[in-house]
């Protein structure tokens, strides 16, 4: 299968390109940029003119719940929402039923994922059997297995000599350890972040303590142990400039942050929003401007989708009751594109968190259009406005706080290994 | 969507459809409420004690969590009204089955209510209901989580406008618990938009929630100065399992430091009055000689909750003409 993308502007970070140029693949291959190589005969050609060419998004944290919680989402439903939001590389957290804690679970799920024919999956694996904070998996065999990193996801590590050995462990094998910076006791009982909106609407707070007091914890035991350590989704601006100060000292630790809170705070909570019940909180305007910020000026690595499907019976629930998380496969993008616009950023920033600075996080070769690299490709109309909406989006869990909004930028063809997985 | 995406409380008109809270709650419908409920008060001393404004509907009370006295005091209400009350202690019910508050809901609205009076344990249940049941269907929240219990707080700002008749002059005291307490919450609301022109919270750091100056009020840490020349003392209820945990070292020391006794009464104004919501647990908040006192008003406020509640109820049902 040749193909030739025609009239696009395309944008690839990794290379420093952002120029008018026709892309040409050929057997899953970029095979050349610019220039058609001798004697290309395109199968199809691509009109891009008007829209963006850039590599295949790459998410560092999406749930696809399989195995155990098909009910919620498949991996079916979950894939083609990814293609339709132009990912074509992403990372899933070991919180499936049961975790992703044995080798034959993560074997399964590469196997499932790939007869698929989607995108690319990358297990994170447990950090501990069963997530249960004892015992340590078997790492080295379960990276054997396909797992690209390890975490506790969401569940907490409440044993500081565990996540020590764990860290030890793991830098042993040289493998990277993922955390979401949050110390289980201060988050107790927590759902909402503990400012005006908690206070007003009396719901039981979150502090930013809970996160500087776990971050201080994992860069300390990061720089003892020699960990490769990767913070998942920092939620405030305390918690951001720990990390920029940890950096400046040496510290070769790296962050991203969620795409919901680059435009969100605690205010869009509003009347008991459960859409906007998120892990980590919401926080203050503040905090999501640091957050903003951060991820312009690379102290925050990349942006991910955070993508948690959530039915809407777990959703129809008093706040602080119902399920938190939100669909984001699709919104990755137009929502990245939007804090680009708002804050003037150049697109060819916007687009490398979202391609070569996750896919470095991830160690994949991934998130370029380098010639002879896979030809993992995402075309998108900048400037095509649509409404999110049930209706509108393939993931299964469609809540989301942007629910009936309209957002700019929408994926049309969505091209994964050199074939085209994803028009619209 | 017949309520004010703004304020899901109002409908399209500006007009009170639910009542869910006292945050947003425009001055000039709390104060149509007030003065509903003085003329109640008058229905209430009477032989006769019924009036026919809900003569005909169905009040639901629903109470996910447990309740006595709220609960008697709105089917009282009610039965002044001539509504029918069914009393629902769905906290022993259905949801232990696994049902949710939605289907539970959804359920009681087929059985043609009118009116849903709702407690629960969760912040902000009621308007996950008022947000799910149909046009015709009212809904009043009597107490969710630590959120709101707008009753309450109203019954109180009544009490006091009873007895000291101007807000824009009054410096009220709130004591104790404010985190946990949907009864503070309430009060400050309704004082604020009363034009209060002073509230303080008082009480330790743990009990104080750490925004809470953004709700208008001042912040003291130690009763006497706290209630120096107050004219209002509002004393809340220290729940038992606050005095077990890592918030408060004991009930004593919790008395000793923010027990509202004579002795710390003294500084406030001479004709300032004590409120509580009850249940009162003596001894630990206040001092008995201080509930039963002249200065306690008590068990006014008890009764002004029946006449509030009545007015309450009339009034979303569209049926108070005043």
């Amino acid at each position: 299968m040749k193909i030739h993308i025609k009239g696009g502007r395309l944008i690839d970070p990794r290379n420093n390109l952002d120029a008018m140029h026709d892309l040409y693949l050929a057997a899953g291959k970029i095979v050349a940029v610019g220039t058609a190589p001798a004697g290309f005969h395109a199968n199809r050609t691509i009109d891009a003119g008007g829209k963006i060419v850039c590599p295949g998004l790459v998410d560092l944290s999406a749930r696809l719940r399989e195995p155990g919680l098909e009910y919620i989402a498949t991996l079916e439903s979950e894939m083609d929402a990814a293609l339709a939001g132009g990912v074509t590389s992403l990372a899933c957290p070991p919180d499936t039923d049961p975790p992703l804690d044995e080798p034959g679970l993560v074997e399964m799920l590469k196997y499932r994922a790939r007869n698929l024919n989607k995108a690319h999956v990358y297990p994170v694996g447990a950090l501990t059997a069963g997530l249960k904070g004892v015992q340590l998996t078997e790492m080295a065999e379960l990276r054997d297995a396909g797992c690209v990193a390890f975490s506790h996801a969401d569940v907490p590590l409440v044993d500081n000599q565990v996540l020590f050995y764990a860290m030890q462990y793991a830098a042993t094998f040289d493998i990277p350890v993922w955390l979401r910076p949050q110390d289980a006791s201060l988050a107790r009982n927590g759902v909402a972040h503990d400012g005006q909106i908690a206070t007003r609407l009396g719901l039981p707070s979150i502090p930013v303590s809970a996160e500087t007091a776990a971050l201080a914890v994992i860069l300390l035991l990061a720089r003892e142990t020699g960990a490769r350590v990767h913070l998942c989704r920092l939620s405030s601006a305390a918690g951001i400039n720990m990390v920029r100060r940890a950096r400046h000292d040496g510290a070769k630790v790296t962050c991203d942050v969620a795409v919901h809170h680059l435009h969100l705070s605690e205010m869009d909570i509003g009347y008991f929003d459960p859409h906007c019940h998120l892990i980590p909180p919401l926080r203050s305007q503040r905090d999501r401007d640091a957050l903003r910020k951060g991820l312009a000026d690379h102290t925050i690595d990349a942006v991910c989708s955070d993508h948690c499907p959530v039915d809407d019976d777990a959703k129809q629930l008093p706040f602080a009751e119902a399920e938190p998380g939100a669909t984001g496969l699709e919104l990755l993008l137009p929502l990245t594109l939007k804090w680009a616009e708002e804050d003037q950023l150049p697109l060819p920033v916007a687009l490398s968190r979202i391609t070569r600075d996750a896919a470095d996080i991830l160690g994949i070769d991934a998130g370029h259009l380098t010639v002879g690299a896979d030809a993992d490709v995402c075309v998108f109309d900048p400037e095509r406005y649509w409404k999110v909406e049930p209706a509108s989006l393939r993931s299964q869990g469609n809540n989301t706080p942007f629910s009936g909004i309209e957002l700019k930028g929408r994926v049309t063809h969505t091209l994964v290994g050199g074939l085209v997985a994803h028009e619209a | 969507m017949w309520l004010d995406p703004r304020n899901p409380q109002l409908n399209k008109n500006g007009e009170l459809h639910h009542l869910l809270s006292l945050d947003g709650l425009p001055a000039d419908v709390m104060r149509q409420i007030l003065d509903a409920a003085e003329s109640f008060v008058g229905v209430t001393q009477r032989d006769v004690k019924k009036v026919p404004l809900l003569r005909g509907k169905s009040v639901f009370n629903i109470f996910f969590e447990n309740s006595t006295r709220t609960r008697t005091t709105f089917e009282i209400a009610a039965k002044r009204l001539s509504a029918d009350v069914i009393n629902l202690a769905i906290a022993q019910s259905s949801t232990s089955k696994g049902e949710s508050v939605l289907d539970t809901v959804a359920n009681l609205a087929a059985m043609q209510a009118d009116m849903f009076v709702v407690r629960h344990a969760a912040s902000g249940a009621p308007y996950l209901i008022a947000k799910h049941v149909g046009p015709d269907i009212h809904v009043i929240n009597a107490g969710d989580g630590r959120h709101q219990h707008p009753t309450q707080g109203l019954l109180d700002v009544f009490t006091i406008r009873h007895y000291k008749k101007d807000f824009t002059q009054l410096r009220v005291a709130i004591i104790g618990d404010i985190l946990h307490s949907r009864v503070a919450r309430s009060q400050i609301h309704a004082l604020t938009t009363l034009g209060c022109p002073e509230i303080r919270v008082i009480g330790p750091r743990t009990l104080i929630p750490s925004d809470i100056k953004s709700l208008g009020v001042q912040v003291y840490e130690d009763l006497r100065e706290g209630l120096k020349d107050v004219d209002v003392v509002s004393t809340l209820r220290l729940q038992n399992e606050r005095m077990k945990g890592s918030l408060l070292a004991s009930g004593q020391e919790f008395y000793k430091y923010y027990g509202i006794t004579d002795e710390a009464l003294a500084v406030a104004k001479p004709d300032a009055i004590v409120l509580h919501p009850g249940p009162m647990n003596r001894g630990v908040e206040i001092d008995s000689s201080v509930a039963d006192g002249t200065q306690s008003v008590i068990l006014p406020q008890v009764s002004f909750g029946i006449a509030i509640r009545m007015a309450v109820m009339s009034i979303v049902a569209g049926n108070w003409r005043g």
